[in-house]
């Protein structure tokens, strides 16, 4: 079995999201690395779960897969929330919690 | 569940489902809050339907219960000896055995038996239970748990209970009535349906509670109940003092019911019930000194909310609020509640208000004392109201003391008749003041009103009548009993000889003879003072009036004595019937520890011929005074150049040898002028220098030590603490708002960069 190859492609993956969580400031952009940071998780998740033949870890993913698509879908409206009082989807520039 | 025992057992529905009774009106309360004002009759009727139901019902418990009660005392010869109990209460069954007329036992001993089995097995199940405890049907609910102590809510249908549900429901229904005529078009209407609704519910729930808790709770609720009725036109500065101080003197006594229950719950060994507890004081299982605190406590409640002397104050004041509200606070819904609790928790209060190594209870000397206070107090009166608030509180303490005495049916008896005289009585004043363009006052506004208004002025009399205690009316059975069971009198044994109670019985007696005569003069007789013409009030006005009136004359002879009975050769059997309906079984067990030494006081009749001739006696007199003033001068309301405007007995007496016009009166002025002025003044006196100076010492000396507390303690020690804290907090804000940047994408990265090191750390760690 390839567990180590399907192990390290979502390592690859995870840091690719991470990076550009860190990095990106267009606010569409942060919610897409952060996508990428949680389907690492379910390959890592699916590949275990082939693995060890426990079918336990596929309804984890389908799990988050659920909970992700409420993410987005909540993200996206802050998104807009954001564009829409100023005019712009900056993450840098919304920093109303400053303290 | 419910069908299945009711099928099973032999307790009747209306028993179990009694609760009925207080939800119907609770019901309409929250009616007529939510929908009353978009009714045709703005939610009026919704209370009066409410009530009336809940007085039907009422009426069918009251008649299942004295139909079992006559059928236990019937059966009672047959199997005297199988009158059986639960376990745990075998003080009782032996009595039961003893004296067959009180083992007032539902069904026989096998199906009590089974009964208890089966509310064994519900009780088990968590769920609903019943269990009839030798006289009283109890049913109960869990309310909640706490700590391992099941807290029940239920009901407690006995004698007493079944007594007042009948009277609070009749006087309550009647009441709404009334209330129709007299506040409509009053701008808070809706308002005060839903007040009178809950004011009953509340009173209805505390009667029938079955624990020392749910009691609590009734008896707040009635308190604040009258808050809001004593304060219904609160737009006035005195109406909405006096509702306060009604709320806040009945709050100290509330503080005595709390540690008083807080005692009980202990001393009894951990528990609400209120059969328990009792059965426990009665059998001597709590110890002397914690039912002695703990009825101290319970009498300070009982002072507050039933008007005894040192907190009386409040009730006076309390006329303040609409007049029905007034009957209905002093006839049926608040002081008597206190009334209730004594009887309620009567082995409490007996055992533990008897003066220690004597048979001489406390009780006897507070109701005795407050008897004749409120009695003298009511002569000074001008407003008619105020006159019945203060025979109230009169009437009261002949309540108490009848229980004081160990007289416990005339005190319920008295409390049974005296509800309907002074419902009745404090309609009439509503009527008369309807008539009189909302005005109390006798001596300004009123007079002569007999030719106007007659319904009123014949109900009014038969009310005085029965107050003042004149024979056939309900007023003379029960208080003639109350003079009899202070035992003074030769022949009539009771459970101990009370010298001073029965003297301030017999003052009072003549009394309250003399006040309401003096009353009804001023009302009702000589020439009319007022402005404009009065007229008689309308049916719905006078319709309670007449069926008040007419219960103040019948309800007195359900408690005939024996004697009597025989005397007038009516069938044996509807002697003493009140007693046997309502006296608990255990009552005379506790009273006379001696089981078999018991008896009741026996009346007599030269007893009764003195009380009735001293009442006559003191109204003849009264009369004269007032007769004597008329013919003088047909529109005088007093002797202005009377001996009451002398402040001695000494100038009053010199004042009646120089004034030879006062010859005629020498008796009458004497009695009258000579006790009703000073005495009365002195009472007055009292009350405000030094009860009130009592009250201002320990304010002031509370607003010297919060001065100080303030100044020190407060400034110093507390608020110093307060600012240090808050100081460091900002210090340490300051310091951290730095690493506040808003940036998320600053703390992402701190968030991973912690996340990388927890995992090195770990990676190494394992």
């Amino acid at each position: 079995m390839f567990l180590n190859q399907f192990l390290l492609f979502a390592a690859v993956l995870f840091c690719i999201g991470v990076y550009g969580v860190l990095t990106r400031k267009n606010g569409v952009l942060v919610l897409m690395s952060i996508e990428l940071i949680l389907n690492s998780v379910n390959i890592n998740l699916v590949a275990f779960a082939a693995y060890t033949g426990d079918i336990g870890g596929q309804v984890f993913a389908l799990f988050i897969i659920a909970v992700a698509a409420a993410e987005v879908g909540v993200g996206l409206a802050i998104v807009l929330l954001i564009y829409r009082n100023r005019r712009s989807i900056d993450v840098a520039e919304a920093n109303l919690l400053k303290g | 569940m419910f069908a299945a025992e009711v099928a099973e057992t032999t307790i009747p529905w209306l028993y179990e489902n009694v609760w009925l009774i207080p939800a119907l009106p609770a019901a309409s309360f929250v009616l007529i809050l939510l929908f009353g004002k978009r009714m045709p009759f703005k939610g009026a009727e919704v209370g009066i339907t409410a009530v009336l139901a809940a007085f039907v019902l009422a009426v069918l418990t009251t008649f299942t219960w004295i139909g079992d009660v006559e059928s236990a005392a019937a059966h009672g010869d047959d199997n005297g000896e199988e009158h059986s109990d639960d376990a745990d209460h075998a003080d009782d069954a032996d009595h039961a055995d003893d004296e067959d007329e009180h083992g007032l036992i539902i069904g026989d001993g096998e199906s009590a038996a089974s009964d208890s089995l089966l509310a064994a097995t519900a009780a088990a199940e968590g769920g609903h239970s019943t269990t009839p405890t030798g006289d009283r049907i109890v049913t109960d609910v869990r309310w909640f748990e706490s700590g391992g102590v099941e807290v029940p809510i239920g009901t407690l249908v006995d004698g007493q209970a079944v007594m007042l549900l009948f009277v609070v429901t009749l006087i309550s229904s009647l009441v709404h009535i009334f209330s129709t005529d007299y506040v409509n078009g009053d701008r808070r209407y809706t308002h005060y349906f839903a007040f009178l609704s809950l004011f009953t519910a509340s009173m209805l729930f505390m009667v029938l509670s079955s624990s020392t808790l749910q009691l609590i709770v009734g008896w707040e609720l009635v308190g604040v109940c009258s808050f809001a009725l004593i304060g219904h036109w609160w737009e006035e500065k005195p109406n909405s003092d006096a509702a306060l101080k009604a709320f806040l003197t009945n709050r100290v006594g509330d503080i005595g019911l709390l540690v008083g229950m807080s005692i009980l719950y202990f001393g009894a060994g951990r528990t609400f019930d209120i059969v328990e507890i009792n059965t426990k004081a009665a059998a001597g299982e709590i110890s002397q000194s914690s039912l002695m605190w703990a009825s101290i406590a319970l009498m300070a409640a009982v002072m507050s909310k039933s008007g005894q002397f040192i907190l009386h104050t409040w009730l006076p004041d309390a006329m303040a609020g609409p007049t029905p509200v007034s009957a209905l606070i002093h006839a049926a819904t608040m002081v008597v509640a206190g009334v209730y609790m004594i009887g309620r928790l009567y082995p409490v209060f007996w055992e533990g208000l008897s003066i220690y190594g004597s048979d001489i209870n406390l009780m006897a000397f507070i109701g005795g004392l407050t008897t004749v206070g409120g009695g003298l107090l009511a002569f000074v009166q001008r407003d008619i109201k105020k006159v019945l608030a203060y025979s109230t509180v009169s009437q009261l303490g002949y309540m108490v003391l009848a229980l004081g005495v160990g007289a416990y049916t005339a005190g319920m008896f008295h409390l049974f008749t005296h509800a309907f005289f002074k419902a009745c009585l404090f309609l009439g004043a509503g009527s008369v003041s309807h008539a009189c363009h909302h005005s109390f006052d006798m001596k300004a506004d009123m007079g002569g009103l007999r030719k106007h208004m007659p319904i009123t002025f014949w109900t009014f009399i038969i009310g005085s009548a029965a107050l003042a205690g004149i024979p056939p009316l309900a007023g003379f059975w029960s208080k003639d009993e109350i003079l009899v069971g202070a035992g003074v009198w030769p022949g009539t044994g009771g459970v101990g000889t009370y010298y001073i109670p029965f003297i301030f019985g017999m003052i009072t007696a003549a009394l309250t003879a003399a006040y309401m005569t003096r009353t009804v003069w001023l009302t009702f007789f000589g020439e009319y003072r007022g402005h404009d013409h009065p007229h008689e009030s309308g049916p719905r006005i006078t319709g309670p009036l007449v069926i008040l009136a007419s219960m103040a004359v019948v309800v007195g002879f359900l408690n005939m004595p024996s004697g009597f009975v025989k005397t007038f050769g009516l069938p044996e059997g509807i002697a003493h019937r009140f007693q046997t309906w309502v006296e608990p079984a255990n009552v005379p067990s506790f009273l006379s520890h001696d089981l078999n030494g018991f008896e009741h006081a026996k009346p007599s009749l030269s007893l009764a011929l003195v009380a009735t001739g001293l009442a006559l006696a003191a109204a003849f007199l009264v009369y004269r005074y007032y007769s004597a003033l008329y013919k003088r001068d047909p529109m005088a309301s007093e002797y202005t150049d009377g001996l009451r405007s002398k402040n001695s007995l000494a100038a009053a007496a010199y004042n009646v040898l120089e004034n030879k016009y006062y010859l005629d009166h020498l008796y009458s002025g004497i009695i009258t002028g000579g006790v009703k002025g000073p005495l009365a003044r002195a009472a007055n006196w009292t009350n405000q220098n030094i009860l009130d100076g009592v009250v201002n010492l320990f304010g002031w000396v509370s607003v010297r030590v919060g001065r100080f507390v303030y100044r020190f303690i407060d400034q110093g020690v507390v608020d110093g603490t307060v600012n240090a804290s808050g100081r460091s907090a900002s210090t340490s804000g300051q310091f951290l708002r730095g690493m506040q940047s808003g940036q998320i994408r600053q703390y992402a990265t701190l968030m991973f960069a912690a996340a990388t090191i927890l995992v090195a750390v770990f990676i190494v760690a394992i």
